[in-house]
């Protein structure tokens, strides 16, 4: 009380040079935030408005008409199912690897989540390449496959294990840390409790990690729906087929059909623009969460 | 004496959990990986040295090491600023920008390289004022930059933010108070502890980049040993057949990948553990990295 009071005391001057020394003239403030603004508005503005300018750019009509065309449809049809499938493997995963190593000591357990991220470090390219080095006509286990007349490369098997395994990561990536951090007091109360495993699991563990659970499978769906460098080298290209969205936009793109291929387009924009939004919506709930905790804390 | 291969607990499913774990990882990941080294070994050294070192492969490493390294670089620059900005100061739309500083994330890589592509070509948005200069912003090295660029834009930024909320402001004050200046606060107290997420976020965007296709083959012009990626010859080995050549490329960038991936973990234990959790977090959790 007597410090404040003595530093109030001292009056303008002090603040002032105590603010110069933790804080930059107006001047310098104003040209590091105008610096941050164009950037971010050249960078990510501008790609966005031109996606919904280009597809409006030939009428509502034009737009309308480019995603109810059978091929279009087809492609939008085939994206969900990919996503539909991979997406619930990856959870699966992600739940057994965050249980495993979030809630384990054993040896090894680093290792084994740089392996789960590997993932992420391959080019989406080389991740295809693997699958048609095994399951391709000249791959490893192509002849087998072409003598039971079984297709997984330039089919939608194919498709859905390169939409797999780049997002392989996404929500174990998500859980773990969670996991991790939430201990494993409550679990041992409920155990103790006579709580059996899965109720441990699905009542408190579950619900503790539901917002992150929730985000990585958001995450997950958004890279699943939208990939193209791996879905690319294992589909074939084949019109109504084995064509995704991504694939579809890339086909209309260089038949320079540029206000359809910008309608497909929209729609994965508006998909990437609602995945921010939840984002922003889970951080804002986990926050509250968090908060609401600490205040059981306090009351505890 | 017997090696306690897992510390003992009482919650069940260890077994089953990292079974499922481990099985499910081998059959996705690792066999799958493995098998691209196997199909390599099908060839002899030469031939595969023959393949890695070839004038037009040579040209993409150089494209792809040399734009991914520009992009990040452009990246670290405006990723501190950005960072900076969204941490210390108030201005109008601050949130807006925030959250939208992950759309490369969750914008499709096609859809960014098309709308790249529209704004950088010589009629577009701002690709008529470059052309009106003499320079060509789509179909040239430049136009990968900038796709790159776009792609790698959150790691910085991502990586940065949460140690700068984290700092308390009293060390700044604490320097203040015994006689620094503002320049002398940031360079002696504020750098040295940004130093390490800033990297590691800068190897991360890099890291990203060199493998980027998606976004860079619309706004390139794939031409080959001028603005052919190295991705982008892979997939020209495989239209032509030629899987042995595709397979020798993709080993050398996985090779690389794995290197930098090692780069990225040891990184990451330098700037410690408490930072490296968050950093590791902030790949794809910026939600939960303050957590």
């Amino acid at each position: 009380m007597a410090t404040t009071f003595t530093i109030r005391n001292l009056g303008l001057p002090v603040s002032r040079r105590a603010a110069a020394a933790t804080s930059e003239q107006a001047w310098i403030r104003w040209l590091l935030i105008g610096t941050a603004v164009v950037f971010l508005a050249v960078f990510l503005f501008m790609p966005l408005a031109v996606v919904f300018t280009s597809a409006l750019a030939k009428g509502v009509s034009v737009y309308f008409s480019a995603l109810r065309e059978p091929d279009a449809l087809a492609a939008i049809r085939l994206t969900l199912i990919a996503a539909g499938i991979a997406v619930p493997l990856n959870l699966v995963f992600g739940i057994a690897a965050a249980w495993a190593i979030g809630k384990f000591d054993f040896f090894g357990k680093s290792f084994l989540t740089t392996l789960i991220d590997l993932p992420f470090s391959v080019s989406p390219v080389v991740s295809g390449l693997i699958y048609v080095l095994i399951f391709g006509l000249q791959g490893l286990l192509g002849p087998w496959l072409a003598a039971h007349d079984i297709k997984v490369i330039f089919a939608v098997p194919g498709i859905v294990l390169a939409t797999t395994f780049v997002t392989f990561p996404f929500i174990a990536r998500e859980l773990i840390p969670l996991v991790e951090a939430q201990g494993n007091e409550e679990e041992e109360a409920a155990l103790t409790l006579g709580a059996s495993g899965w109720q441990t699991f699905y009542r408190v563990t579950l619900p503790n990690i539901k917002w992150g659970l929730l985000y990585g499978v958001i995450l997950c769906n958004a890279r699943a729906m939208g990939e193209f460098g791996a879905v690319s080298v294992v589909s074939g290209h084949i019109r109504g087929r084995t064509n995704t969205m991504p694939l579809h936009i890339e086909i209309l793109y260089n038949e320079y059909q540029f206000a359809p291929a910008f309608a497909v387009a929209s729609l994965l924009a508006l998909l990437a623009l609602a995945t921010l939004f939840a984002k922003t919506a889970v951080e804002w709930k986990s926050r509250q969460h968090a908060k609401e905790l600490a205040r059981m804390g306090e009351a505890a | 004496m017997r090696l306690n291969f897992k510390q003992q607990s009482i919650l069940p499913g260890f077994g089953l959990a990292l079974g499922f774990t481990v099985l499910y990882l081998s059959l996705i990941v690792l066999i799958p990986l493995s098998a691209t080294f196997l199909k390599a070994s099908t060839l002899t050294w030469q031939q595969f040295w023959h393949i890695v070192t070839a004038p037009r492969a040579i040209a993409s490493y150089r494209l792809s090491f040399g734009a991914s390294a520009i992009a990040a670089g452009i990246n670290l620059f405006f990723g501190l600023i950005v960072a900076w900005v969204l941490v210390r100061y108030e201005f109008p739309a601050k949130k807006l920008f925030d959250s939208l500083v992950d759309l490369p994330f969750a914008l499709p890589t096609a859809v960014a390289g098309i709308a790249l592509t529209a704004i950088y070509s010589r009629n577009g948005w701002l690709g008529q004022y470059f052309d009106r200069i003499g320079i060509h912003s789509a179909y040239s090295p430049l136009g990968v930059v900038i796709a790159l660029t776009f792609t790698g834009l959150p790691f910085v930024v991502r990586t940065v933010q949460p140690v700068l909320e984290d700092l308390d402001k009293e060390m700044e004050e604490a320097a203040a108070s015994l006689g620094a200046d503002r320049w002398q606060t940031i360079t002696r107290v504020l750098v040295p502890a940004i130093m390490p997420a800033a990297l590691t976020g800068f190897t991360m965007a890099f890291a990203r980049a060199v493998g980027e296709y998606g976004s860079v083959v619309f706004i390139s012009g794939n031409m080959p040993m001028r603005t052919e990626i190295t991705p982008l010859l892979i997939i020209t080995k495989l239209e032509q057949y030629d899987y042995a050549g595709a397979t020798a490329i993709a080993v050398v960038m996985l090779v690389v990948s794995f290197a930098m991936l090692l780069s990225i973990n040891l990184l990451q234990a330098w700037s410690g553990g408490r930072t490296r959790a968050k950093a590791a977090a902030a790949i794809v959790a910026p939600a939960f990295s303050e957590a």
